[in-house]
């Protein structure tokens, strides 16, 4: 199971670097939202520093979305679904394989972001550890769910519409979580943000094993 | 009319009839049972609302607003009990994989859906008229709300055109997670901020303080929204039943119909 998860994270990763869709569309779009939120709110007065921490995980979330559709549009053109299902991996391992792959990419634009926030909102970001574990466990989170809602959605003509439907409120305790982790991070009260870490550690459990489950039947439809 | 029209057309292919089974099938939405049912419910609708409305006194801190409770509390508790039922529902059907279950798991998704929004529109009135505002950022409102989202994803998968047994695996896999979705999601708001009175019904100690008739009509009320939860879902399992024989029935329809043109 865990080889086949590493064929599939490696292939998909491959993928990403030689097309470079992430860095050329992902990553900009990311980056945008940070900027878009600087025109909403105003700048000058502290407004985006004191909502750091949500607007840095919205723009997470959004561009998140993005990523999961990419990871199943390129398993959707020439029948590439037909062939994961005839190449005897593991199901299990396929969601494995896609889950970490999406993970990688989505820890490499929190980098991205960090670095984003950090200059433009010139946010101090303190508590490294707290930090740097709540993204690790709610990008994991974020990864599993949006790995088994993607490939429900995927190859549907409406998936467009229909994934951030299905996905954003099952992902809403994720915001939740990650967000107050992360201002207890930067406030210099670490103590408060360790339960939110517990509550995402279990949603990204509960959302890694139910997706092994029941990714070999969804991936059997259509 | 169409109970006629389908034995006519089945009388015309009997091989198929055979084939497809559907003898043991309801073929209407009614039956004499439910019937009695409906009648039973409608009568209980009536005493429910003179009690509401005229035989419960006023609240000495609420006032009038308090008849509201009459009409939350029931619509809260089907709407968790369909929630709960589609869930089970679905398990169901991933476990036996029969029609059956994936019908029941639809028709009470709808009324989890319907009633989901009825427990908005009344909080929001009851709000509005205790709190003195529509929507606060409680926790038990939020994750409601959030539930509400949750099962307009429900819906929208199950209306993917897709043959039966796809849609039924799609839907099976939403609806077993929408129970754990929603206790995830209630957690983490209830974290979050609360300022929802604590649930007084079953505390021992306030209970006396309910005037009795108060505390019998909303006993009654949940009586009544289980009558009208159960009304309401047999006929729509029946009719989701109906739908799917009509989609079954219209392809060997057309076939037949080719075949015979060919043959002609």
């Amino acid at each position: 199971m865990f080889r086949d998860a590493a064929l599939i994270a490696g292939k998909d990763l491959r993928l990403e670097w030689r097309s470079r869709i992430a860095i050329n569309q992902v990553a900009p779009f990311a980056l945008l939202i940070l900027i878009l939120f600087a025109f909403a709110l105003d700048p000058d007065h502290g407004v985006l520093l004191k909502a750091t921490p949500g607007l840095f995980w919205i723009a997470v979330l959004f561009s998140s979305l993005l990523a999961i559709q990419r990871a199943f549009t390129i398993e959707s053109a020439d029948g590439n679904r037909d062939a994961l299902r005839l190449s005897g991996l593991d199901p299990a391992g396929i969601f494995l394989g896609k889950f970490a792959a999406i993970t990688v990419q989505l820890l490499a634009l929190e980098a991205l972001l960090l670095a984003g926030v950090a200059l433009l909102y010139s946010a101090r970001l303190d508590g490294f550890p707290l930090l740097l574990l709540t993204c690790v466990v709610a990008t994991a989170g974020i990864a599993a769910a949006g790995t088994l809602y993607g490939v429900l959605a995927a190859g549907l003509r409406v998936r467009e519409t229909l994934l951030p439907l299905l996905l954003l409120p099952v992902l809403a305790p994720v915001l939740l979580g990650s967000t107050r982790a992360f201002e207890a991070a930067i406030g210099g009260n670490p103590s408060e943000g360790w339960p939110w870490l517990g509550l995402l550690a279990i949603f990204a459990l509960v959302y890694i094993g139910s997706g092994a489950a029941a990714f070999g039947p969804l991936l059997e439809e259509s | 009319m169409t109970t006629n029209l389908r034995k006519e057309r089945r009388a015309s292919s009997p091989a198929e009839a055979g084939a497809a089974g559907e003898d043991a099938g309801p073929t209407g939405t009614g039956s004499r049972a439910t019937a009695v049912l409906g009648g039973v419910t409608l009568a209980a609708l009536a005493l429910w609302a003179y009690l509401g409305l005229v035989g419960t006194p006023e609240d000495e801190v609420q006032g009038t607003a308090v008849r509201l409770l009459y009409v939350h509390v029931p619509v809260v508790t089907v709407a968790y009990l369909a929630c709960f039922i589609t869930t089970g529902a679905s398990a169901m059907w991933l476990w036996k994989k029969t029609q059956g279950w994936d019908l029941l798991a639809s028709a009470c998704g709808e009324i989890a859906t319907l009633f989901t929004a009825g427990t908005l529109l009344s909080g929001a009135i009851w709000g509005g008229a205790a709190w003195g505002a529509f929507w606060v950022w409680d926790a038990r409102l939020t994750s409601t709300a959030m539930l509400f989202l949750l099962l307009l994803g429900y819906l929208a998968i199950r209306r993917i055109p897709a043959s039966a047994d796809v849609r039924a695996r799609r839907s099976a896999i939403i609806g077993l997670l929408l129970t754990p979705n929603i206790f995830i999601i209630n957690r983490s708001v209830e974290w979050w901020r609360s300022l929802h009175q604590d649930p007084t019904l079953f505390q021992a100690s306030v209970s006396p303080k309910i005037h009795g008739i108060m505390f019998f009509t909303l006993f009654y009320s949940l009586v009544v929204g289980l009558l009208v939860f159960t009304w309401l879902a047999i006929h729509r399992f029946r009719l989701a039943y109906l739908q799917d024989q009509i989609d079954d029935r219209g392809l060997a329809d057309a076939i037949e119909e080719r075949r015979a043109e060919a043959g002609a």
